[in-house]
């Protein structure tokens, strides 16, 4: 199938300004969005820059915005798309970060946040003489943030990133409730009262971006309402969201027929 | 009605505080406007609110509860469930889907709605009043009963996020036109669409009350941007999204120093202008952005 790529380039050497560029290709029907950019650079343009290792959606390099929505150019099919969204089809690096060049995303931002949260495990009291156990079904919820590539494609369309650059974003909150999750980490409140401060879980508008975004199914979302619901258990309530939600839960029990 | 699935009676789910009291003009609108069309409906004067995501964040299981009892009374009347507000087509479908993916957490549920006297069996489809105009009304239909055609009027469209997210519980792959449908009725009225990125962005109201500078920016930038295209107005199916857009907009103007001035309409009001209808009957005395201009523009004021 003929489609034309219409390409965002970005040459920082060059100038810097931003511009558009096409490239009309003929797309077998198993190609990928990669595939086809990859068509591009060592066929057409030798000079265009993007990010890509796996090829099969496993270690998250090349999210970038497809016709506007963040995704995984190696999971995206060029004909399925062109069929449903139309036969010129537009690539551009992610957004709500800096680009380096073309489709490359400067994802510094981002990896600063994974890291405010202390991703990872913080034993407390004594060890077990043997290992840890964890019963099957906790680990199994955590399965889901544990699915989380680090792709970015959440950060990319996060609507409060766009206007507050501060926000913790969906990625490194999701990365939290791991944590917060596991039965073995022992940092529980500490973690928690960091996350409810400015700029945390509170801050989320819930508007399911995340969710819609996610090529691997993690659903940022559920695991930051899961640290708000950890966050009240916590007592972490002195604060405009939780004691929104006290509130407005209240109301709606008071209002409702059915017992508390 | 003449088209779509035939003669249809919906149970109207009014929703909570929202449509009644913040909002009555979009009640009462949209229960004018299905008068006008022919669109049967019984409203659940008892249903309670949806929870709005809200107590989900805090008890899923109640929230969860709640709805089932709002999707039960529908189930026993043998009717789909007409929503007026995306935050509660999102939630009810999430609700839904739920359900349909894990039957033991709904038999659960039901034994929690057995002292109501209630049973969820699983089967009542969610419909907001926009998919009923496409889908049982149909907009040929719609098109055929519009008496004063939108002209020249140039609507930017405001979604509301829950009426497109998550797409896998509502019904995207089966209903496609879901996607864009409320650019579908801009156009059957006789306006045109004013197309910006923002209409699918969150408007902010869910943090007007947490983190107000966050929900202000939103409220600027989506308004701003569709002013700057050439919109007269911005239409939007969600009422959440019409208090903070419409109800924080003359601050945000003001806080920024300049003018905006961008009306925002609920969905049945925009189709009641096309009907014919007055703009008393509509309640747009109600807005904080007066709405003079657009009523002047379609030849109504």
């Amino acid at each position: 199938m003929r489609v034309n790529l219409k390409v965002r380039r970005l040459n920082p050497e060059n100038g810097g300004e931003p511009r558009f560029q096409s490239y009309s290709i003929d797309a077998p029907e198993s190609a990928t969005i990669l595939d086809s950019l990859l068509q591009v650079r060592e066929e057409m343009d030798g000079s265009l820059a993007l990010r890509c290792a796996c090829r099969s959606a496993i270690c998250g390099s090349c999210a970038m915005r497809i016709n506007g929505q963040a995704r995984l150019a190696c999971k995206s099919k060029v004909v399925a798309l062109a069929a449903r969204e139309g036969d010129e089809i537009t690539v551009e690096p992610m957004g709500n970060m800096p680009t380096i060049k073309d489709l490359v995303a400067d994802m510094t931002p981002h990896w600063e946040k994974v890291r405010a949260v202390q991703p990872w495990l913080k034993p407390s009291g004594p060890e077990p003489e043997r290992e840890y156990l964890v019963p099957n079904r906790t680990m199994l919820e955590l399965a889901q943030p544990m699915g989380c590539i680090m792709c970015g494609a959440c950060v990319s369309d996060c609507t409060v990133l766009e206007v507050d650059k501060t926000f913790l974003a969906p990625a490194a909150l999701a990365k939290a409730y791991r944590f917060v999750g596991d039965p073995r980490d022992g940092a529980g409140g500490g973690r928690l009262n960091m996350l409810s401060g400015g700029s945390g879980i509170w801050d989320c508008t819930r508007c399911l971006m995340c969710v819609e975004v996610c090529p691997k199914g993690v659903d940022p979302l559920g695991q930051i309402l899961k640290l708000r619901s950890r966050a009240i258990e916590a007592g972490l309530t002195d604060n405009l969201g939780a004691r929104h939600t006290l509130e407005f839960e209240e109301q709606v029990r008071a209002a409702s027929w059915l017992a508390g | 009605m003449t088209s779509g699935n035939g003669n249809q009676r919906f149970a109207l789910f009014g929703g909570c505080d929202v449509p009644r009291k913040s909002t009555p003009e979009l009640f009462m609108s949209a229960v004018a406007v299905c008068g006008k069309l022919g669109i049967e409906v019984e409203e659940l004067k008892f249903a309670p609110c949806t929870g709005s995501g809200i107590v989900q964040s805090k008890d899923l299981r109640f929230a969860d509860t709640l709805n089932a009892s709002t999707l039960a009374m529908a189930e026993d009347l043998g009717m789909s469930l007409m929503v007026i507000c995306s935050t509660c087509q999102g939630v009810l479908s999430q609700t839904n889907q739920r359900f349909r993916e894990n039957p033991d957490y709904l038999a659960e549920v039901n034994k929690e709605l057995e002292d109501l006297g209630l049973q969820y069996k699983g089967t009542t489809e969610v419909k907001h009043l926009m998919w009923v105009f496409l889908e049982h009304l149909g907009l040929d239909q719609l098109q055929k009963m519009v008496t004063r055609p939108l002209t020249g009027l140039k609507v930017a469209p405001f979604y509301g996020c829950y009426i497109l997210r998550p797409s896998s519980a509502l019904g995207f792959d089966e209903h496609p036109e879901r996607r864009d449908s409320l650019e579908r009725v801009i156009r059957a009225v006789g306006a045109e669409v004013v197309d910006f990125r923002g209409k699918n962005q969150c408007c902010g109201y869910p943090i007007v009350s947490d983190n107000e500078p966050n929900a202000w920016a939103m409220v600027g930038n989506h308004t701003m941007a569709a002013k700057d295209l050439g919109a007269d107005v911005m239409v939007t199916p969600c009422p959440l999204c019409h208090m903070n857009l419409d109800g924080v907009q003359p601050q945000v103007a003001q806080a920024r120093e300049t003018r905006i001035g961008l009306p925002i309409i609920h969905l049945p009001q925009m189709v009641g202008l096309a009907l014919g209808m007055q703009a008393w009957e509509l309640g747009f005395d109600r807005h904080a952005v007066p709405i003079q201009r657009v009523l002047e523009k379609i030849g109504a004021s």
